[in-house]
């Protein structure tokens, strides 16, 4: 497998740079150290109208040396990957240890995890982006842009393509090595039409998630183009919803994003004790409600991992060295986990950690970071016309825009790409102008039904926000079609304004 | 670091064989992060990153590659610039090509040498955060935050021979206080470009001063309320107005600035009060990096093609009335009009003179917000965000503040909002809540707005 690892990341001098940063960190007082060798290359391409904007690459190269001294943490990083500059970070993160020590009141203690030394690994794609030529990637957006502009109420194009190999070096004190490297690809399309004479416009994305995959994921997309100015058309001509409570059947290319916001960061435990209180927020779930929280129905259950392949946390072994793995958040519609690093797992009485350290570069520390949190399907054969046919009066819920959601994870609204009638169980058209708001356990109560496993869709972003510094990191959720009743529907149109 | 950046500069356009820009930018960074009145992380970072824009002439017109690398050694730079050159060769025309910005006279010193910080800028912070954690421990207090400074020096180069070298501090504080229980909350955002004007003893007393607001809970319902946005707020929303402020989508008729067969809003009055939008990377104390050294900016426009253009001052509504967009050379070329690279700072203005204090006493009933979170954009057309208050949200009756009231999920538009301030107070420094990630510049007053729209009750306190 150590030969599918870009060749410049294996050609660093990893071993001396961990050894260099190990032992000097050990010789100054740390009790633990880590080392991180990354090399991140990211390449974006952007297209207006099926003319280039922008093709940008970008590579980030450093490594970082996190030590423990004396039960405080401290953190430094270099871009200069010499074993004398490794060595050099290695004093650097122990005196930055040592010099804030007096106001560090809490003393670190961390979960035992066995060493696994050696280790490589490398995620799940066919075709690695940057094996491709960048004027094929190019011709290929441009002809997306050219099919959809020659096509009748398609006025402008956006579309581009982000592509990451992200290669990563982990060795501690304690024995552990890693080397991994992972994949991932985000396209977007986005299609325009303007109504010149009485203004105003209206746009139809592409549903195609970012995802752990390599550049054949673009062959996913290609289906979805034709049906794009049609799908245009109607919501340009498309009335506008009369707001109140309606039946929701949600697709999983809209789902996956409310997982992500009411579930998947109300369920991290730094949350749930108030390390991120400042900045991201905290959560409604705090530890005290574990085990008897009841988040939604009993048909609710979601869980956490970070080994699911095409998944954009997926991993083999985290920021701690911590093998990942695959555990339960909600089962039964009730509280039973929640993601947890080595610093975490023992405030919890758990003898391991379940994976989720996670740094987005050499610069930045690891702190807790998403797994891939997802809404398990039904074992019965639900489909999603299954679902729209149980609805009298409701709305059809389809693709991502719009999303926030307040500091304790209670509080949401979501838009989408595409909202369809329901009426007596049959799709009646698009509607525009919708919104969907509710508070999260009341959401999630109200879960009727979940489709079947054919209904499960992987969706995903590259790039959830948390921890300050700012730090971003990709991830998947995965979830079935399911049905909602009687959730408050906004007209947008209403809202604002005097 | 023992190479200079000026020489890696240097040496990629040595190696350049087409024209193309290159610029190094050498950052330093510390931080402190603390939760529960303890430290929680912290670290000292030191990276520098080589990015080469390249050019090149390809059937129908001109084609850019841009290639960014962490770099640590001159032996690296033929990489990047070969890389750079060969996205440019093998590219397709791009609509904003424009001539390479030429050489042009200023006042950087080439030769200096890169400014730094460290942790020890934040030593005094750490020393007042002990302190602090201990009063809060006492008053039954729970304090969460983070600190940062950082120092970027970038250094430019072209192939025309233009040479430019800037400076960016950066520093900020944001100080979060909760009751030991955490039904109340306070927050307080400082920017600073050393820290040596920070002072955490008058931060702690003013989220004290807060919390005691907090002491009294009023639930109030959602509706349209007379509010009072503090600076850090208003800064929030002005921000997303600035950054979907591009000039060729207003033409296109896809953003709020459009005014429809083609034409904008510039020219259209959007504030009934004479407020002023302007940015100035001269502006003292907000000084920011007066030349493009960036590729692309967050309201979309592409800036491949002009790296080294001066920065200038520029009035995106004057007095009221929309004055400016933003577009880039290619763009103005093709528009005969002006190109408006934005500068990294905002100034809003509106003549207003009096101080928060005075806004309160002079409210009869309304509401009074900490700052706004989870900003979204929900309609493009209307330029309607969603969101939501936190950290205290205070009714305020009879000119004093009576209690703090549950959180609200808003929906409103920014430039919407501007049509409808009824009063604008005294402009000062702040430090907005949500984007100070991105945007850590501003100078706003705090506004009144007479029907704020609340469009629900958030439960988060």
């Amino acid at each position: 497998m150590l030969d599918r690892v870009d060749p410049q990341f294996r050609a660093l001098p990893l071993a001396a740079l961990a050894d260099a940063a190990l032992t000097r960190a050990r010789e100054r007082g740390a009790q633990h150290a880590d080392l991180r060798v990354e090399r991140i290359v990211t390449q974006t391409i952007s297209l207006r109208d099926g003319a280039v904007t922008g093709v940008a690459d970008e590579t980030v190269v450093g490594l970082a040396v996190r030590v423990l001294v004396d039960g405080v943490w401290g953190f430094a990083s270099h871009g200069d990957l010499t074993p004398e500059q490794a060595a050099t970070t290695a004093e650097q993160a122990v005196q930055v240890a040592r010099t804030l020590a007096p106001v560090a009141r809490e003393r670190v203690e961390r979960a035992d995890e066995p060493v696994h030394a050696d280790a490589v690994w490398v995620s799940a794609y066919a075709l690695d982006p940057f094996d491709v030529p960048t004027r094929d990637k190019v011709a290929l957006l441009t002809d997306w842009s050219q099919r959809l502009l020659a096509s009748d109420g398609v006025d402008h194009v956006q579309t581009s393509v982000a592509q990451v190999r992200e290669c990563k070096f982990y060795a501690d004190l304690a024995g552990t090595s890693t080397i991994q490297q992972r994949v991932r690809i985000a396209p977007a399309l986005t299609a325009t039409a303007v109504d010149r004479a009485a203004g105003g416009f209206e746009t139809m994305d592409t549903l195609a998630a970012p995802a752990g995959r390599g550049w054949e994921y673009m062959a996913d997309v290609e289906p979805e183009l034709a049906a794009i100015p049609e799908l245009l058309a109607e919501k340009v001509k498309a009335p506008s919803v009369v707001a109140g409570p309606y039946d929701l059947v949600i697709d999983p290319t809209n789902l996956w994003l409310t997982i992500h916001e009411s579930v998947g960061h109300a369920t991290e435990y730094d949350r749930a004790i108030g390390y991120e209180a400042a900045y991201a927020g905290t959560s409604f779930a705090t530890p005290d409600k574990l085990g008897t929280l009841r988040y939604g129905s009993d048909l609710m259950h979601v869980t956490g991992d970070r080994t699911i392949d095409h998944g954009l946390a997926t991993v083999g072994f985290d920021d701690d060295g911590v093998a990942t793995t695959e555990w339960d958040l909600v089962r039964d519609g009730v509280l039973v986990g929640y993601q947890l690093d080595r610093t975490f797992a023992p405030r919890l009485g758990l003898a391991r950690s379940n994976g989720c350290a996670f740094a987005d570069s050499p610069h930045h520390v690891p702190i807790q970071r998403m797994a891939n949190v997802s809404l398990q399907p039904a074992r019965e054969d639900v489909t999603t016309d299954d679902l729209i046919a149980g609805v009298e009066r409701g709305i059809y819920v389809v693709g991502d825009k719009s999303w926030s959601i307040d500091m304790q994870r209670y509080n949401f609204q979501f838009t989408g790409q595409r909202f369809f009638k329901i009426d007596k169980g049959r799709l009646a058209g698009q509607l525009k102008d919708v919104a969907y708001q509710a508070t999260t356990t009341d959401f999630w109560r109200s879960m009727e039904a979940v489709g079947n496993p054919d209904t499960y869709v992987l969706g995903g972003a590259f790039n959830c926000g948390k921890g300050q510094p700012g730090q971003i990191a990709p991830v998947s959720h995965g979830c079935p079609s399911a049905l909602f009743r009687s959730v408050n529907v906004l007209n947008t149109q209403a809202e604002g304004g005097s | 670091m023992s190479i200079a950046p000026q020489d890696l500069v240097e040496a990629a356009l040595s190696v350049a064989t087409l024209p193309c820009v290159s610029s190094v930018r050498d950052r330093t960074e510390a931080n402190l992060r603390w939760a529960n009145n303890g430290l929680i992380t912290n670290g000292e970072m030191r990276s520098r990153t080589l990015t080469v824009t390249a050019t090149a002439d390809v059937e129908g017109g001109t084609a850019a590659g841009t290639v960014s690398q962490e770099i640590a050694d001159v032996a690296e730079v033929a990489a990047v610039v070969a890389a750079a050159e060969g996205l440019a060769r093998t590219g397709r025309p791009a609509e904003d090509a424009a001539p390479m910005v030429q050489n042009y006279a200023h006042n950087d010193v080439w030769t200096d040498p890169p400014e730094t910080t460290s942790i020890e800028v934040l030593d005094d912070l750490a020393k007042g955060l002990g302190d602090a954690f201990e009063r809060a421990e006492a008053a039954r207090h729970l304090l969460y935050g983070f600190a940062e400074h950082a120092v970027e020096t970038t250094y430019l180069g072209s192939s025309t021979g233009l040479r430019r070298r800037g400076v960016q501090p950066t520093g900020r504080l944001e100080l979060n206080a909760k009751t030991a229980d955490r039904e109340a909350s306070a927050w307080l955002g400082r920017t600073t470009r050393d820290f040596l004007d920070v002072d955490v003893v008058e931060a702690v007393d003013e989220l004290s001063t807060r919390l005691g607001w907090a002491s009294t809970k009023i639930d109030l319902p959602p509706g349209r309320y007379e509010t009072l946005l503090p600076p850090g707020a208003i800064a929030d929303l002005m921000i997303y107005a600035y950054w979907t402020a591009n000039a060729r989508d207003a033409e296109e008729g896809r953003n709020v600035y459009a005014a429809g067969d083609g034409a904008t809003k510039i020219g259209q009055r959007i504030a009934e009060l004479p407020i002023t939008l302007r940015s100035d990377p001269l502006y003292p104390g907000l000084e920011t990096v007066p030349f493009v050294d960036f590729t692309s900016s967050l309201d979309d426009t592409s800036w491949a093609f002009d790296g080294g253009l001066p920065i200038k001052e520029t009035t995106w509504i004057d007095r009221g009335v929309l004055h400016e967009l933003i577009r880039n050379r290619g763009h103005a070329i093709r528009t005969g009009t002006e190109p408006t690279p934005p500068p990294d700072n905002l100034i809003m203005d509106g003549g207003g003179t009096a101080s928060l204090s005075e806004m309160i006493a002079g409210t009869k009933r309304g509401l009074l917000l900490t700052c706004l979170w989870y900003i979204r954009e929900v309609d493009p057309e209307r330029l309607l965000l969603t969101g939501l208050t936190r950290d205290g949200v205070y009714l305020i009756e009879d000119g004093a503040v009576v209690g703090a009231v549950n959180n609200f999920r808003f929906n409103e538009s920014p430039v919407e909002l501007l049509g409808r301030i009824s009063e604008i107070g005294v402009a000062e420094l702040t430090l907005c809540r949500e984007w100070n990630d991105y945007f850590n510049r501003t100078i706003m007053p705090t506004i009144r707005v007479p029907d704020f729209n609340m469009s629900t009750v958030s439960q988060a306190s």
